[in-house]
């Protein structure tokens, strides 16, 4: 019989024992609810985590620091791609400029920024506050990094502004005060400045003010002298108990424009190694610099090769990589508890069937005394469970899309009255949609093996006499 | 005239078949037999006992003829009509029916036999009770894959001939018994099988429709024009089989009791 006729029969087969076979069928429903519903659970969660990884640039970064001599007694020491043991036998370099032109020339590297962090005091009369200031470069404003910003980005490279985070606005402000009233206020930052010592010659005769390092003085030495600076705040991030603001390696109490924060001059830690040295290289050198590849698949290579030039360089990938095997084994475990109910709703079908049998044992006698070999009479027992499986998954994914909908509906307003942000932790791809839909076909029509092999081998005279 | 279809087999393919087989070609048919029948048996077996249901019965049916199996219940002969319907196996001997052994031939194969060479007709109609008329006498159209197109014409054609144009799209509920043992004919034809094999065809009936029914078989062995078909009716009226049959075979406990031939 062809397929469309096959599939005429069995519809209309269906549609007589309407009742039976529309349980049957809402019970492979259930099924596939529960399935699409764990999982696109599972992967809501996973795509959270994923967003909160990328936002951290932890996947597509690269931390580089210069390999410090045998700080801890190790050969090479300091911060070492663990991989590649080959790297620790190139000498350690100096950070300076020339390595961060060839550290930016690699393949796949976007940009390399210099880490500017540094600890000062806050003051927003009358209240203070120690705190970490992150140089931000610009690119951060289009990195997700700042979702839930209240306010805007910096309105330039050279812009005296400030971005706060939502924790430690609501420290700067008086109590009661929402963490946005923050907009527009000037804030003080008080910290510990770099000045260039002037020639032994010239020192005695100078009285004038201290100024700024620049890179031909470095070899001099400096002074560290305590500044301050206004920055007028132009953006909040939401705080961390809503589930926002930046966090991994750039995580700080406040923003500065990377080319603000890098004019400051702000004592380093690496400022005192440096001094501590003898033979050390002049120009600029950087304690810290941040690599951003073109994508995560970008990160080992471009690790592996700053390794190989000296430095010690660290990317979180590895603890990402865990993260998507736990998240592989977590969305295996969901979709196994819910094929569970798949797996009870394929005995409804074989039940339905059999019963099937039982009531047209003589229309299948009919049917091959009309001429259906026993294949056609499979196939059209087969074709049944394959209805049944396709209208019962596609009403599971309906279902299953419902229930989802409702978890995260739920979710949001239980978060939202513990004053939290609400995170999207339901999804439901493609590929789940069309995956659900497949197996509960696959699992119908594996439950019709028996059956239609029950069916399809009747003794056409036995059943021709039943009544 | 009448055109005898049952012999219109194709002879070079058969040969292959006669040879593979190793039959000779008077066993096959080829003499103008539609069915032959040499030394068939079908054997039930019942607890420990052993039931002969047919026992060694050889017998030739003609190419167009009409041969009534007379006999009391249980003289095997719907077993016999079963066995040339292919809808059972024997347990010894052959059937070859338009030349070709029913017993030698795979599941698939006599699923064709039982759609395209013969048609049949049962005492108790058996037309599926969900189905319209039409969707009745659809049903071996859609077995034999005909195209979609032209099934509607053929299922038209089948039922204008057994006076059922107009119930097409009635249930077998709501029609009364000569109508449904008429829509069974028509579903049984509607393939334009050569042999069409009756067993009881008025036995649900009364005397006065089944005469209809007998009136309707006789039409369609010899047709006013065109082919006229083998038939082979069971029945154990011996007035019904005198009065449309050609020849009458009596079964009794399973072999051949007595052979008349009637024209």
């Amino acid at each position: 019989m062809k397929l469309g006729d096959l599939t005429e029969l069995a519809a209309r087969n269906l549609r007589e024992a309407i009742l039976r076979n529309s349980l049957t069928t809402l019970g492979i429903a259930v099924g596939v609810a529960s399935l699409v519903a764990l999982l696109s659970l599972g992967v809501g969660l996973q795509q959270l985590v994923d967003r909160s990884v990328a936002r951290a640039g932890l996947f597509d970064t690269v931390s580089v620091r210069p390999r410090q001599s045998t700080p801890f007694g190790q050969p090479g020491g300091g911060r070492r791609n663990p991989r590649d043991a080959a790297a620790d036998l190139v000498p350690p370099r100096v950070l300076d400029d020339a390595a961060r032109k060839e550290i930016a020339a690699l393949p796949n590297v976007l940009e390399v920024n210099p880490e500017e962090r540094f600890t000062a005091e806050a003051r927003l009369d009358p209240n203070s506050q120690l705190v970490m200031v992150a140089g931000m470069p610009a690119s951060s404003q289009n990195s997700g990094a700042l979702d839930g910003l209240s306010g805007n980005f910096f309105s330039g490279p050279d812009a005296e502004e400030v971005i706060v985070q939502g924790d430690m606005a609501k420290r700067l402000l008086n109590e009661g005060q929402p963490p946005a009233s923050l907009l527009g206020k000037e804030i003080t930052l008080r910290f510990a400045q770099r000045q260039a010592l002037p020639p032994p010659s010239q020192q005695a005769a100078s009285d004038a003010p201290n100024q700024a390092v620049g890179p031909d003085e470095e070899a001099m030495g400096f002074s560290i002298v305590p500044s301050e600076k206004k920055f007028r705040v132009v953006g909040v991030t939401p705080s961390s108990d809503s589930g926002g603001g930046p966090v991994g390696f750039n995580n700080a109490g406040m923003y500065l424009p990377l080319a603000v924060a890098e004019k400051l001059q702000v004592v380093q830690q690496a400022d005192l190694r440096e001094m501590s040295r003898s033979g050390a290289a002049e120009g600029m050198r950087y304690a810290a610099l941040n690599v951003r590849a073109s994508s995560p698949a970008a990160v080992a290579q471009i690790e592996a090769s700053i390794a190989h030039m000296g430095f010690a360089a660290f990317s979180l990938i590895d603890v990402t990589r865990n993260l998507r095997t736990f998240f592989a084994i977590f969305d295996l475990f969901l979709g196994i508890f819910g094929s569970l109910a798949l797996a009870v709703a394929s005995l409804g079908i074989i039940n339905t069937l059999v019963m099937a049998i039982l009531e047209r044992r003589r229309e299948i006698g009919v049917l091959k005394a009309l001429g259906a070999a026993d294949r056609d009479v499979r196939q059209l027992f087969f074709a049944e469970a394959g209805v049944m499986g396709l209208a019962g998954g596609v009403f599971g994914v309906l279902l299953g899309w419902g229930i989802g909908r409702a978890i995260q509906f739920a979710t949001a307003v239980y978060l939202g009255r513990q004053g939290m942000n609400s995170p999207n932790i339901w999804s439901v791809p493609l590929w789940l949609v069309l995956g659900a839909v497949a197996f509960a076909v696959v699992i119908s029509l594996a439950s019709g093996i028996y059956p239609a092999s029950r069916a399809a081998k009747l003794d056409p005279v036995e059943a021709l006499r039943y009544e | 005239m009448i055109v005898h279809v049952g012999v219109e087999f194709t002879v070079k393919p058969l040969h292959a078949t006669l040879r593979t087989m190793n039959v000779t070609e008077t066993q096959a048919g080829l003499n103008g037999n539609a069915i032959h029948a040499d030394q068939v048996s079908r054997h039930y077996q019942m607890g420990g006992a052993t039931i002969r249901a047919v026992d060694q019965i050889s017998l030739d049916v003609r190419a167009g003829e009409f041969l009534a199996l007379l006999g009391a219940s249980g003289s095997g002969k719907s077993t016999l009509l079963n066995l040339i319907a292919g809808l059972d196996r024997p347990t010894s001997g052959a059937i070859f029916a338009q030349g070709r052994d029913l017993a030698r031939m795979s599941s698939e194969d006599l699923a064709k036999h039982r759609n395209h060479t013969i048609g049949i007709v049962f005492q108790s109609f058996q037309l599926l009770p969900r189905m319209t008329l039409e969707e009745n006498v659809e049903l071996p159209l859609r077995l034999a894959e005909i195209p979609r197109a032209e099934r509607p014409g053929r299922v038209r054609e089948a039922l204008d001939r057994v006076g059922l144009a107009a119930r097409v799209k009635h249930r077998p509920a709501e029609l009364s018994g000569g109508e449904q043992q008429r829509a069974a004919i028509a579903r049984a034809l509607v393939n334009q099988p050569m042999i069409l094999l009756a067993d009881e065809p008025t036995g649900n009936l009364d005397s006065k429709t089944g005469d209809e029914i007998m009136h309707l078989i006789a039409g369609i062995h010899r047709p006013a024009s065109g082919p006229g078909r083998t038939i082979i009716m069971v029945t154990h009226e011996r007035a019904l089989a005198e009065q449309y049959a050609d020849r009458i075979v009596t079964l009794s406990d399973g072999t051949i009791a007595r052979e008349e031939s009637l024209r």
